[in-house]
């Protein structure tokens, strides 16, 4: 199972330490997730582009991919390395070339796209997974992180969390799903793909299919209560903000806390206690089967 | 009166400190600093000693206590005072769900809120709440009393056998084979103990309270209770 | 010849489908409105162990002398955390069964017999008593999810504490007493009025995932100052994924119950149509362990379905450390003899069919709690039955290990193996009698 953490930040001054404090809650969850980590940064936006957050194998050699994606653009390619993953800003109205040009790389994975938002997640224990892609060093005004220990699907890089839903969406999971087969193969006659045999994997999809069809995404968490089955804490990322939600058991544990500078999530107590002024916040739990939203401004 | 700071020492070598002690020593008094959310702090104590833990708790925190009363100045995760003999764990803060899990004996006092499961499958634990309590408290339990000073969630008291609830607040809901009971004058003087050694004052009136138990229509399998399996 | 005889007489044809046992229960559904409970195991044939053979020495292999040269038997459970870890003179301990589902008499024979070949005996979903604490040199406290009789004085009394998540007959349900059994003693120690039908909670009170587990499991160490070895016990249903996660909550050993393994009482559609058998979850669960670089020091115990000492070395040639009976010992002590056999059809039943453990009215004293009937068991006379029988599978596993050249009945392994049929052979991994092939694996030398 898992350990999740999410930070919202109202106070802009702390911004810069984002990415610190994330890698700080995200440390005492390593014991109850110690396969693999990853972690969604909403960080500043390039106006007009789009940011692809790719992972590419290890020794892979990336100028081919890089020299693809700048012919595609047509322009200079702003990137950044992370370890295994490269950040690539795109004109977002070169994202369909872009597509295509990816598409000549299959051992190249989208693991996320968005105005704001990063994905990077891999195998290995959270803390080296944390160091590995410098996450304390990044900023941005909410991110959300995940720690895993698989349950019935394997530990790869593509089962880890976060997991897409649409562009600047990311889901997190920690619980396990019942009939997460059976609605797989209703996305799948939707037109979605999957990657894994994973549950989470389904439940982003599942979003995915109901904000694509129109609905809010207060509307998709809310229908994922009658449809999907089994135990989950969802924490799903979006440009604005967060939203969490319990299923009506709610066996799984979830606290939140919330003070003047921030709002965050964590599996366990111990995820919060650095967290600035923890000692003044309000702190409670979310009540089961309610959706709960927070929203930049 | 001793403290542990457990920002240098382990919560493995407070327990082991704690356990260590003898009947009639006088080594009493205990002050724990920097808990920081930890599980498992003050478990399995066996001598009548005074605890105080200055933050907040992780799980199971004060779990399997004996004769000792401990103490949280701060919030409580999962299970605080699960399976509890005897003695006191007091909560200043919230506790979070099972709350008294299986409980035995003793008092488990929260000043704040409970949430979930509050007291499932209670096998003679007294617990005081002073807020309120969430879903499916009092699940399955078997012996002792429960009282909420605020509401109780939905299914309370589900598949109840012989513990008794009180409650002064609103009830979103009652469970299986849980229901209302008339309020006689035993069960306030039973209340009005109860509210004393929760340090609750006499400004509460134990006549505000509602009291819930089982309607004992579970307790053999038979066809015509389908509904409530 | 008249018209009517150049008709051919049809003889009656029952159906398999709607065979006597299914119409039987049909009717007893339509005349009681509630769903058949009784105990046991998954009766009807299953792949089992009787499908797997033993090569056994001719010119490639050598075997070992009978007697004179050592085949040892012992096995140490816990020792990858625990300070105290559990040693055992034979690989073959005591399931769990309950002081409730057991009369108390039954439970001191296990103890005896148990001790006296220096293996362990286990708790039930009832608590500890003190004739069983006293009887058994090895004592396993079982924590379920009832708790019932849970305290921390027996748990540091215990010398090794088991989570219990589920077992074989039942996986993913919770433990079954009725009120004919829910005596004043019973009663007492469960918390629970005397009379009733006890219903009880199928997931844990206080976690719920591995991840939750692993932070219970941490608990229950510190509260017994990390002595004791912590098993974590399931039900064979998914048990790569199962073993893999028990494992990374911290377990000190795994114990596997297939479905052939009993119960005192539950639905009988629950025994025979949840869980898979035992031979089937052995793989998998030591998969997960050589995977996981824990075969061996993660220490697993297979129970459901062990009968003879075959079943116990098969069981170890397949990966387990240990093997674990619950039926096997009931029988040993006296249940289902014939020699009760008038007893038996009073109840509408026969020696070696009577599973309505639940009703309490057992004639042998073992699965009753009335005290007249409780008393024909004589423990100590039991307990040396059961000291036979422990001892006649531990020569029978030592007898077979030898015949593979094994000087250590650990050193089986799944290559001493073949299948007698394609069903065993996939579930067990192992090559079809006198060919190569292992059904849905590539053909290797």
């Amino acid at each position: 199972m898992c350990g999740i953490a999410g930070l919202f930040l109202k106070d802009r001054k702390l911004e810069g330490d984002l990415g610190a404090m994330l890698a700080g809650m995200l440390s005492p969850l390593n014991d109850r997730g110690p396969d693999s980590a990853g972690f969604a940064v909403y960080g500043a936006e390039m106006p007009g582009h789009l940011k692809f957050t790719l992972r590419v194998p290890q020794l892979f050699d990336v100028e081919p991919l890089l020299k693809g994606l700048r012919e595609a653009v047509g322009a200079p390619l702003a990137h950044r390395h992370h370890d295994t993953h490269i950040v690539a800003s795109i004109p977002a109205d070169r994202e369909a070339p872009a597509r295509r040009a990816l598409q000549a790389f299959p051992e190249v994975t989208i693991v996320g796209c968005g105005r704001r938002m990063e994905i990077f997640k891999e195998v290995g224990r959270p803390d080296d997974v944390s160091r590995r892609f410098g996450l304390k060093r990044m900023t941005g005004t909410h991110a959300i992180g995940h720690t895993r220990m698989a349950t019935e699907s394997a530990v790869t890089t593509n089962g880890a969390h976060p997991f897409t839903t649409d562009e600047d969406q990311c889901l997190v999971h920690n619980g396990s799903l019942s009939n997460h087969n059976a609605v797989r193969r209703e996305l799948i006659k939707q037109g979605l793909s999957f990657q894994t045999e994973n549950d989470t994997e389904v439940a982003a999809g599942f979003i995915t299919a109901k904000l694509r069809g129109g609905c809010s995404l207060r509307q998709a968490m809310e229908s994922s209560l009658g449809s999907l089955d089994g135990f989950y804490t969802f924490v799903i990322g979006t440009k604005a903000g967060f939203g969490v939600l319990r299923d009506p058991i709610a066996c799984k544990p979830a606290v939140m806390a919330e003070t003047e500078q921030l709002v965050a999530f964590g599996t366990e107590y111990r995820a919060l206690v650095d967290l600035p002024r923890i000692e003044s916040a309000k702190v409670w739990e979310p009540a089961p089967a309610i959706v709960y939203q927070w929203e930049l401004h | 009166m001793l403290a542990v700071d457990l920002a240098h020492s382990s919560v493995r070598e407070l327990n082991a400190t704690l356990h260590r002690l003898a009947p009639g020593g006088n080594e009493t008094h205990w002050r724990v600093l920097n808990p920081r959310g930890q599980h498992a702090v003050a478990v399995g104590i066996e001598q009548p000693v005074l605890v105080e833990i200055e933050g907040h708790v992780g799980y199971y925190c004060g779990g399997m206590n004996k004769l000792a009363t401990v103490i949280v100045s701060g919030n409580a995760g999962q299970g605080v005072a699960e399976n509890m003999m005897s003695g006191k764990v007091w909560v200043k803060g919230d506790a979070s769900q099972a709350a008294g899990a299986t409980g035995c004996g003793g008092l488990l006092v929260i000043d704040g809120n409970a949430s979930a499961r509050c007291g499932i499958s209670m096998k003679g634990i007294d617990i005081v709440v002073k807020g309120s309590v969430g879903h499916l408290s009092a699940f399955m339990a078997q012996a002792g009393n429960l009282v909420v000073l605020e509401d109780a969630g939905e299914a309370l008291g589900d598949s109840i056998y012989e513990a008794q609830l009180y409650v002064r607040g609103k009830v979103h809901g009652l469970g299986a084979d849980c229901i209302e009971k008339p309020l006689e004058e035993a069960h306030k003087a039973n209340l009005r103990r109860l509210l004393d050694a929760a340090g609750v004052n006499g400004s509460v009136d134990v006549g505000e309270f509602r009291r819930y138990g089982s309607a004992r229509k579970l307790y053999h399998f038979h066809v015509d209770n389908i509904g409530n399996y | 010849m008249t018209s009517q005889s150049r008709w051919i007489h049809t003889p009656p044809r029952k159906s398999a489908t709607f065979d006597e046992a299914s119409v039987a229960e049909i009717r007893r559904a339509a005349a009681t409105g509630l769903y058949d409970i009784r105990g046991g195991g998954a009766k009807r044939k299953l792949p089992h162990f009787d499908d797997l053979l033993f090569l056994g020495a001719s010119i490639s292999r050598y075997p070992l002398e009978g007697y004179r040269e050592k085949c040892a038997t012992d096995v140490t459970i816990g020792s990858r955390y625990a300070k105290a870890p559990i040693k055992l003179k034979i690989p073959i301990t005591i399931a769990g069964m309950s002081f409730g589902s057991l009369s108390a008499q039954a439970k001191e024979a296990l103890g005896r017999g148990a001790s006296a070949v220096g293996t362990s005996t286990t708790t039930g979903d009832g608590g500890m008593t003190q004739e069983e604490r006293r009887h058994s040199s090895v004592l396993v406290y079982q924590l379920l999810p009832s708790r019932y009789g849970m305290n921390p004085d027996d748990l540091r009394k215990a010398d090794a504490i088991e989570v219990v998540v589920g077992q074989g007959a039942k996986p993913g349900g919770g433990g079954m007493l009725l009120g004919q059994k829910i005596s004043k003693r019973v009663a007492e120690m469960r918390v629970l009025p005397e009379g009733i039908d006890q219903r009880s909670a199928s997931r844990h009170p206080d976690w719920t995932g591995p991840d939750d587990l692993e932070i219970k499991i941490q608990e229950l160490r510190e509260i017994t100052d990390w002595m004791k070895p912590i098993y974590i016990k399931v039900g064979a249903s998914r048990p790569y994924y199962d073993t893999m996660l028990a494992v990374k909550s911290g377990a000190d050993a795994v114990v596997l119950d297939g479905m052939q393994g009993g119960t005192a009482a539950t639905q009988e559609v629950f025994i025979e149509h949840v869980g898979i058998p035992t031979l089937a979850a052995i793989p998998p669960a030591v998969q997960a362990l050589q995977e996981l670089g824990m075969h061996r020091k993660v220490q697993l115990i297979v129970s459901g379905g062990i009968r003879n000492g075959a079943d116990v070395a098969k069981a170890l040639a397949l990966g387990a450390d240990a093997v674990s009976i619950g039926t096997a010992a009931l029988v040993a002590l006296g249940d289902n003899d014939p020699h009760l056999e008038d007893e038996y059809r009073a109840l509408g039943t026969t020696a070696g069919a009577y599973d309505d453990w639940h009703e309490g009215r057992d004639p042998a004293g073992i699965t009753t709690q009335d005290p007249v009937l409780a008393s024909r068991l004589d423990p100590v006379v039991a307990g040396h039955k059961l000291a036979n029988y422990l001892s006649v599978l531990a020569l029978e596993t030592q007898t077979i290990a030898r015949a593979c050249g094994k000087s250590h009945v650990h050193n089986l392994e799944p290559e001493d193996l073949v299948a007698l049929t394609v069903e065993a052979a996939a579930m067990a991994r192992v090559p079809l009698a006198g060919t190569n092939w292992i059904p849905g694996r590539s053909e290797t030398k």
